[in-house]
């Protein structure tokens, strides 16, 4: 620590602190334009000017680091002088454009032409005119008003690593430009708009917003983002009833100011005209839809459902809810297909992306969920991406991964068969063969059990059945696994002693890992290499699934689940049956119910009857989409919750409409267990209800009333029977949330899972042996074919695709085909 | 408005990128420092920087295109532009412009069917307005690429570029 006088304050600072920061620390104000806490200094600005007693001219103090008995003034006659002079010159090549400017009011150089009293500049415009450009979707370009602060080109190659944008020319002309001042989406940009974020000015900013209001007439509303696992914070811009812009905050996680395309830019769907606003019914698929009244709707749901419940029994009906869905939505379909139903005949789309990361992790450490938080990334030293395109998928967890590689030094790892936007970070990309995940893994244990690399103290003491994996691996030395994967056998051999070097090794893995019919070994394979390494447990280390929708982990969490209720309490464990039944009032099914695809399968068999599904679109999204529909066409009644008349919604006999996320409270479960505050921020459409209060009514309706105030009151019933949310409720969960397992209303949340024990003891290590997929190439069939996932949409495109902006990003799909099969055929 | 730098199609589509990767290999570990030499030899190879060769550039080197061509479009040496094989410069420096620059520029823009900064369709000729030359006792001057032709009149000018 050193210490320095500013303004007459003594000041204690880091000594890599700049003048800047200790002033910030200190309370004391001093005016920037080129600063940005998260990037590097440029002192291009010189706004931030102070005296330094002893140095010859003024300092940059955003740049200038403190020293020892330095004495600093910050408000000075000279230093004033200088500030005023600087805005006057910036002035000078500025429009004077704040009457239309939509940046007026959140402007920085206009509240320090304020602040400072300038009025006019007496010096005359050099630099010429240019035409503000509005070709690019999303992003509104007035380079007339750049002051060449160049945050923008720092953020885009600090924090996105996109390098869209650079100074071009010289002098006076010196402006802004992508290469060859091509259209942004040509010039690599991915459209995050972080560099709109920062820009100090209206040189940049968000067409979707412009011109629907000012800064001050908007309320600001904190929420969570839908798009995807990462559930970014997000800040609504609320005017009249209408979200007209989308921020973030710069200090709050896991996002902490970032935000992809979606996130940002995807606001707009919620009012597409195609919204669903009126309860709809028929009595059979092949009549039109009739609107009718929610009384009518839900009387006849009801109806239907206890006269299927009585004349083919409880197995007869299944429920499926959404990964999209709130906690609380969950929640209640869980309980209402349980208690009002009678089955366990209960799932979520998660059965489709994640499940194994459930049923692998549980098998393995004994919860099923990621074992750290999203932030230990950027300080991990080797790190494993499997399965995961991430930067399309997990667009703002790639953001950590790249930080962790081009600015701490981490090491990355990327077992993929494309060759992903990653690939391009990576010390050792393993491409290996579609489907041999389970053999790749076990060549690298066996590398690092061969080699003797393994951290013998913690298989010793923290894991069992070590022998038996020994066993296993060894018939998988490099050779046979090249053979196996495709994967040179120096590669494997390079990845192996990289990770089994460090104690900061961290896997993040993606659906590649989990949509096999092995998915649930490749998971506990992953779960091996951590054990056996001794990366569990500490920061920046453990193993984490990227989860696909926002909030796959609160649906599973939630007990959306044929087998548990909340947190994965067993529906056979007795006590935990008994529980549930005295707390919901009724005896409960004690045999777990069916997954997803066997309640297709008793469909087409004749056997199901009817389904109830909340916003989750199977008949779009599942791979057999023939199966799906020609198992719903089966069912003699479908109720389908949902914003939009999605494919499944075509074939339901009542569609109830409901709210998106910007029109409801509640809660979603990130990636990394923070569970975290939905606010309502625009009322529903006219016509639609909440999916909660729908669940409730037709509860209510079918003789098992359900009534909450709020969906708090939903939480509190939740924090009653789960011991990992005991300590949960909504004032709690105020601001940035809080992190499951919470034990009692004091715990702060567990960030590390599994740190001195597992949560089934002693960690697990599975003996695995590599099986084939299923189907595999052939003469008939001779392509592999695998889908991935896209930045610009989310699932099956219902909302992401009703954006008007990123429509015109993005509005196709492709096939990419190798040339050589091409040629083949 | 910036400097022109809209490539022409018919000098960049058939832009051979061998002596490009040629002088990309003598950098096989190049760092961004070797980047100002990198151009200034594709400047000397092309006589200008062709698109195509930028992106091999950042194929190379990883510097990003944007960077590429922030720097390039900096210094006054780098023309994205396909260049003529030769370069008129036409002095307009006060003693030319006294004895005449102004008939010369006229009658060579008529010739040539180009504006000045421009260059002829087959490439032969970029014609630039250059302030003086330094032989103000030749005037009025024009250089074509290093020779010096002095006393000029608009015909004389116009028959010496049939000697290219
Ligand atoms: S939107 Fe993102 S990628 Fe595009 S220029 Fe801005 S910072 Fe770069
Ligand atoms: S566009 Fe905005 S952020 Fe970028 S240099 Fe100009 S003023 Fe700064
Ligand atoms: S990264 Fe995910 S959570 Fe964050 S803004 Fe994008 S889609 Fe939303
Ligand atoms: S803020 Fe310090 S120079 Fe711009
Ligand atoms: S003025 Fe033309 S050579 Fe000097």
């Amino acid at each position: 620590m050193v210490s320095l006088l500013i303004d007459g304050k003594k000041v204690e600072a880091a000594p890599s602190q700049t003048i800047l920061q200790a002033a910030q620390k200190a309370g004391i104000h001093i005016p920037t334009l080129c600063h940005a806490p998260r990037l590097s200094p440029s002192g291009a600005c010189r706004m931030c000017v102070v005296e330094v007693e002893g140095a010859r001219a003024l300092v940059a103090s955003c740049a200038a680091p403190v020293s020892q008995g330095m004495k600093v003034s910050t408000g000075s006659e000279t230093v004033l002088r200088a500030r005023r002079l600087n805005l006057e010159l910036i002035w000078s090549n500025h429009p004077n454009d704040c009457l239309t400017c939509d940046k007026t009011g959140e402007c920085k150089l206009q509240s320090l032409m304020y602040d400072y009293n300038v009025k006019t500049s007496r010096f005359v415009a050099q630099n010429p005119p240019t035409k503000p450009d509005d070709s690019n979707p999303a992003i509104y370009r007035d380079m007339n008003k750049c002051i060449l602060c160049g945050k923008c080109v720092r953020i885009c190659d600090e924090v996105q690593n996109q390098h869209t944008l650079a100074f071009s020319n010289r002098g006076m002309q010196t402006t802004i430009a992508t290469a060859f001042e091509k259209p942004l989406k040509d010039a690599g940009c991915v459209f995050c708009g972080h560099c709109v974020s920062v820009c100090p000015v209206g040189a940049l900013m968000d067409k979707p917003s412009m011109n629907k209001g000012r800064p001050w007439e908007t309320k600001k509303v904190s929420t969570v983002c839908c798009y995807c696992g990462v559930g970014c914070s997000l800040v609504l811009h609320v005017k009249k009833g209408e979200v007209i812009r989308v921020t973030s905050d710069t200090y709050s996680p896991p996002n902490y100011g970032s935000l992809c395309v979606k996130g940002r830019y995807g606001f707009e769907f919620y009012k597409s005209p195609d919204r669903l606003k009126t309860p709809m019914i028929r009595d059979s698929i092949d009549q039109p839809f009739r609107e009718t009244s929610w009384e009518e709707a839900i009387g006849l749901v009801a109806r239907k459902l206890l006269d299927i419940k009585q004349h083919h029994g409880t197995e007869a009906f299944g429920c499926l809810s959404s990964s999209r869905g709130t906690n609380e939505e969950n929640y209640l379909a869980q309980k209402f297909t349980r208690a009002v139903m009678g089955t366990n005949n209960m799932d979520n789309c998660a059965r489709v992306c994640h499940a194994p990361s459930v049923t692998g992790l549980r098998a393995a450490l004994g919860s099923g969920a990621a074992t750290n938080s999203l932030a230990d990334i950027e300080g991990a030293e080797v790190l494993i991406v499997s399965g995961s395109n991430t930067t399309e998928a997990h667009p703002v967890a790639a953001l950590k991964i790249k930080k962790a590689v081009r600015q701490n030094g981490a090491k990355l790892i990327v077992i993929d068969p494309r060759e992903i936007e990653l690939v391009q970070f990576a010390t050792v990309w393993l491409r290996l063969k579609p489907g041999t995940n389970v053999a790749l893994i076990n060549g690298l244990l066996h590398v690092i059990l061969n080699e003797g690399l393994e951290n013998k103290g913690f298989i010793e003491q923290r894991t069992e059945n070590i022998d038996m994996l020994r066993q296993v691996v060894a018939q998988y030395p490099p050779e046979k696994t090249e053979e196996i994967t495709g994967v040179p056998r120096e590669d494997i051999i390079k990845a192996a002693r990289i990770y089994a070097d460090t104690q900061k090794g961290m896997i993040v893995y993606g659906l590649g890992m989990t949509e096999h019919k092995a998915g649930s070994h490749g998971v506990m394979s992953l779960a091996n290499l951590a054990l056996i390494t001794g990366n569990v447990g500490r920061p920046n280390t453990g193993i984490n699934p990227l989860r696909g929708q926002n909030n796959v982990q609160g649906s599973c969490d939630m007990g959306a689940l044929p087998d548990v209720y909340t947190c994965y309490q067993k529906v056979d464990d007795p006590a935990a049956n008994k529980k549930f039944s005295e707390a919901w009032g009724c005896p409960l099914p004690t045999k777990p119910g069916l997954k997803e695809p066997q309640m297709y399968r008793e469909a087409l068999a004749g056997r199901f009857k009817a389904m109830y599904i909340i916003g989750y679109d199977p008949a779009a999204t599942q791979a057999n989409i023939n199966n799906v529909r020609s198992a719903m066409r089966r069912l003699d009644f479908l109720v389908v919750q949902e914003l939009f008349m999605t494919e499944t919604a075509k074939l339901a006999h009542v569609v109830l409409p409901t709210g998106c996320f910007f029109e409801k409270d509640g809660t979603f479960t990130n990636a990394e267990r923070r569970v975290r505050r939905l606010n309502q921020a625009i009322p529903l459409p006219n016509g639609a209800r909440h999916d909660w209060e729908i669940i409730c009514q037709i509860a209510t309706a079918m003789g098992y009333p359900m009534s909450y105030g709020h969906p708090g009151e939903i939480m509190d019933e939740i924090a009653r029977l789960t011991p990992e949310f005991a300590g949960i409720n909504f004032e709690r969960l105020a601001g940035d949330g809080l992190v499951w397992p919470v034990w009692d209303k004091q715990h702060p949340g567990t960030p590390i899972l599994h740190k001195d024990t597992f949560t089934r003891g002693k960690g697990r290590l599975n003996d695995l042996l590599y099986t084939p997929s299923e189907e595999l190439p052939d003469n008939e069939y001779p392509l592999y074919l695998t889908t991935g996932r896209r930045l610009y949409h989310y699932n099956n495109g219902s909302m992401s695709l009703r954006n008007p902006e990123i429509h015109t990003i993005s509005s196709e799909e492709f096939a990419e085909v190798h040339p050589g099969a091409v040629l083949w055929r | 408005m910036h400097k022109s730098v809209t490539v022409n199609k018919e000098g960049t589509s058939d832009v051979d990128l061998a002596k490009c990767r040629a002088i990309l290999s003598k950098y096989n570990r190049s760092t961004p420092s070797d980047l100002i030499p990198i151009l200034q030899q594709i400047q000397d190879a092309y006589g200008y920087v062709p698109q195509t060769a930028l992106s091999e550039i950042t194929a190379g080197t990883r510097i990003p295109l944007s960077k590429i061509y922030g720097v390039v479009t900096f210094y006054s040496q780098f023309s994205l532009v396909p260049r003529g094989k030769h370069t008129i410069k036409v002095c307009t420096g006060t003693a030319c412009h006294i004895k005449g620059a102004t008939d010369i520029k006229k009658k060579l823009t008529e010739a040539l069917q180009i504006h000045e900064g421009e260059t002829t369709k087959d490439f032969k000729f970029t014609y630039e307005p250059v302030a003086c030359v330094g032989t103000c006792f030749l005037a009025p001057v024009m250089m074509i690429d290093n020779r010096y032709y002095g006393k000029l009149t608009a015909d004389k000018a116009e028959a010496t570029l049939k000697n290219y």
